[in-house]
């Protein structure tokens, strides 16, 4: 059967061009490999190479020809046994393929509706059925620092499950360089307790490669400042590979370690990174604030097959919660805690700003003013839902963020309200987020950079017209 | 397949000639298959690139024609357990580990016939039962990744290997030297193979590398290396033999420096204006992969043109049924979107 050559398309963009050059005539004998033609496209001049072998029965465009479009016959080829000269444009068979092209290729615009509404409507997270476990009554609540409950929560796990190991700067014999996995290189050894050169691109990508493999790495930054170095692995390779592979590689990877400004450290050392990771599909990103929180979540975390970003604060690090003497006790990851309840206001926060939050709600009990708070603690998936009905009861929102306006967690939990919950609301959604600049190092400056409760107190009072 | 000898040699070892080197000993079968499996993905390879042409396949698209020797000697190399990764130049990586050219293909028309069901592409493909791991995007990426994959093989106590594929273009990159390092440190069981086709898209290795002898970028890192002939699938294979059993016995990384050709541009809309229409035309006829173990199978009278002809018929058949099949699979349901983003 003869088969048809038609205009190629030689770039991702083009839709026609012109057949500059015939390097073969009628009656050629023609190997695959062979080049047949030189094709000018919209970027280039491209040589087209012939796939088939056989004898060039017919050259349909002649060259010179401008604008052919692509998939137009410009030449037949007659196949071993075919005569050439019995061959002419309208006898030859069709192509299986170019036959079908037409309707093998519809366009990619979203046509219908209501298939529209479906997909997105697949993509909302409900925290309806994401409870936190049941404390029994009795239950011997301790003391603990978040560094010791992070500690806590790895070596549980790494009792539990071979899989689970500890890798990053620090980690072992330093004993962590802020003491976070003190002890877990005498437990557990150097098999599972490694430390790193510093080189983060590398043991990112080394650890996403091993959760490929099926193993559960807990890849600790010294900081997220330096997970920048980082962060082709956290988003291309761990976030995107499951979807990218249609389900066939898992990257169960926790990334973490502390985020967002310390004490005077400067520009570098200081940035929070949550809104960056919120922003991309196929993560999860976790921050949460208090002791029993960063245990149950951190659990979580290493246990969830996905790849999840774990966001702490190094001035949490030594401050104490009570945290629940319990076996097992883990958190569902997407879940918002209310930490305070309140009937005035709703102030949202997550992370270390929870504390400014608190403080913020007490300052403003003593006006009169009742402040609900809540804690977000896992940004993605973000559940809107307890935040949303807070504002029912409320109507009126402070979102609180220790970080950057723009494009922030609480531009996105503002922009939701505004779309979920505009008849709820008797004042516009207020952001506060840290001063739009790199974080200075005087003393004073930071101050007024960082978020504080006084300035949560501001806003509050503001949505409740109370100034 | 028609062989006229099907006597087994010894398996497996090389040997020396007169300080030329090592090639592998294959038995007749074994040569037929190195045969069948590269003129299979080149034949492919070249559907891939007519269907694009057709509009079949949309993006970017990298064509592995010239390039075969490498992953048939490398892969057949390999036993269970072992894992594969690369970067964006993988369809024959794919058919060489053993995927179905069916979903290979598929994939490469986003259909939902698809490896990834159409949601990868041409650039990122899987067959992590087969021990491959892609198919990624992102040059040099796949280096520490792959160290990963060693590092879970030794975490496991298995002897395992993993296999780090990258280009000439790629080991210009940081992370390359990071994972080099760290697999040094732990003694990883990972064979790193440079495909140096000459070419990190239109800039030659002589203008990108002030160390063109890529073989010994693993030198600071105290890391063997050694430069192969990556047209020639028996010297590739026995390389790769030695480097294997390098790492099984723990002793750590090692470096393959293919040097080997692509025929075709970087991608689809390249044309390959910085090397000469000469250069490549003298690879193809002076050094071609296929050719050369063509002419050994002729030479030993394994077999003849005509049951090689027939191989050739069994290849293009099954390319033939790859084009159909990714032509007729229906797109993906549009419920797929939202699929596979989170476990």
């Amino acid at each position: 059967m003869a088969i048809k050559i038609t205009m190629p398309a030689l770039s991702p963009t083009m839709e026609k061009g012109t057949l500059a050059k015939w390097l073969v005539k009628e009656g050629d004998s023609i190997e695959s490999g062979d080049v047949i033609a030189e094709i000018e496209t919209d970027k280039a001049t491209m040589e087209v190479e012939a796939v088939d072998e056989g004898v060039i029965a017919k050259i349909v465009v002649a060259e010179g020809t401008d604008d052919v479009p692509v998939g137009e016959l410009i030449a037949i080829v007659a196949e071993e046994g075919e005569d050439p000269k019995n061959i002419d444009a309208d006898s030859s068979s069709d192509d299986k393929a170019s036959d079908k092209k037409e309707e093998k290729i519809p366009s990619s615009t979203k046509e219908d509706p209501d298939e529209q509404e479906t997909t997105f409507a697949g993509a909302v997270h409900s925290s309806e059925n994401l409870l936190d476990p049941e404390i029994p009554e009795g239950t011997n609540m301790v003391k603990l620092t978040v560094r010791e409950a992070l500690r806590d929560a790895m070596a549980e796990e790494m009792r539990k499950d071979g899989d689970v190991f500890v890798m990053g700067e620090e980690v072992a014999e330093y004993q962590g360089a802020y003491k976070v996995t003190q002890g877990l290189l005498q437990e557990f050894g150097s098999e599972r307790v490694i430390d790193t050169p510093i080189t983060e691109h590398g043991f990112a990508g080394l650890g996403a490669g091993a959760a490929f493999a099926g193993l559960k790495p807990v890849i600790e930054f010294m900081t997220f400042n330096f997970a920048m170095q980082a962060i082709d692995h956290i988003i291309n390779s761990a976030a995107k590979t499951r979807y990218m592979s249609g389900g066939l590689v898992s990257c169960p990877i926790v990334f973490r370690g502390p985020n967002g400004a310390a004490s005077r450290v400067g520009a570098q050392h200081s940035q929070n990174y949550a809104s960056w990771y919120a922003n991309v599909p196929g993560l999860k990103v976790i921050a949460p604030y208090d002791a029993a929180d960063c245990k149950g979540l951190l659990k979580a975390a290493i246990r969830d097959p996905n790849p999840v970003v774990f966001l702490e604060n190094e001035l949490m690090y030594g401050e104490s919660f009570e945290v629940p003497e319990l076996d097992d006790y883990v958190l569902p990851i997407g879940k918002a805690r209310i930490y305070r309840e309140g009937s005035d206001v709703t102030i949202v926060s997550y992370s270390i700003t929870v504390g400014e939050a608190l403080k913020a709600a007490d300052m403003l009990a003593e006006e009169g003013i009742s402040a609900e708070v809540i804690d977000l603690r896992t940004i993605r998936p973000l559940d809107i839902e307890t935040v949303i009905e807070s504002v029912k009861k409320t109507n009126r929102c402070v979102v609180a963020e220790e970080g950057w306006p723009q494009c922030s967690v609480a531009s996105d939990v503002s922009a939701q309200l505004m779309e979920k919950a505009f008849d709820w609301l008797d004042a516009p959604v207020t952001r506060v987020n840290s001063a739009d600049v790199p974080l200075p190092y005087a003393n004073n400056l930071e101050k007024a950079a960082v978020v504080d409760a006084k300035d949560i107190v501001k806003a509050a009072k503001a949505v409740c017209y109370a100034d | 397949m028609t062989t006229k000898k099907t006597t087994k040699k010894p398996a497996a070892s090389s040997r020396r000639r007169n300080s030329g080197p090592a090639l592998y000993e294959a038995s007749n079968d074994e040569l037929v298959e190195f045969y069948r499996q590269m003129l299979l993905i080149r034949r492919f390879e070249e559907k891939a690139g007519q269907m694009y042409g057709m509009g079949l396949i949309g993006g970017f698209c990298h064509l592995y024609i010239g390039q075969e020797a490498v992953v048939v000697g490398i892969q057949t190399a390999l036993k269970e357990g072992d894992s594969v990764i690369t970067g964006y130049r993988e369809h024959g990586h794919m058919i060489a580990a053993g995927s179905d050219p069916k979903g290979v293909m598929a994939e490469l028309t986003g259909r939902s016939g698809g490896c990834s069901r159409g949601k990868g592409g041409s650039m990122h493909m899987f067959d992590p039962e087969r021990g491959f791991y892609g198919g990624h995007g992102i040059v040099g990426a796949q280096v520490s990744l792959g160290t990963g994959l060693a590092f879970a093989a030794k975490y496991r106590k298995s002897d395992n290997v993993a296999v780090a594929y990258f280009g000439d273009g790629a080991a210009n990159q940081g992370q390359v030297y990071e994972s080099f390092n760290m697999a040094r440190i732990w003694n990883l069981p990972v064979v790193y193979i440079i495909e140096n086709n000459q070419y990190a898209m239109g800039t030659s290795v002589s203008r990108s590398s002030s160390q063109i002898e890529l073989h010994r970028r693993g030198e600071s890192f105290k890391i063997p290396g050694k430069q192969v002939d990556g047209m020639n699938v028996l010297e590739v294979r026995a390389a790769m033999d030695e480097a294997v059993e390098h790492c099984r016995k723990g002793e750590g990384p090692f470096i393959l420096e293919m040097k080997t050709y692509r025929y075709r541009g970087h991608s689809m809309s390249d044309p390959a204006k910085y090397r000469s229409k000469e250069e490549v035309q003298k690879m193809r006829a002076e050094h071609d992969a296929i050719d050369q173990v063509k002419q050994r199978i002729l030479d030993a009278g394994i077999m003849d043109e005509a049951a090689l002809k027939d191989i050739d018929k069994e290849v293009k058949a099954i390319v033939a049924d790859a084009a159909t099949f990714a032509t007729e699979s229906p797109e993906p349901e549009l419920s797929e979107l939202y699929t596979d983003v989170l476990a």
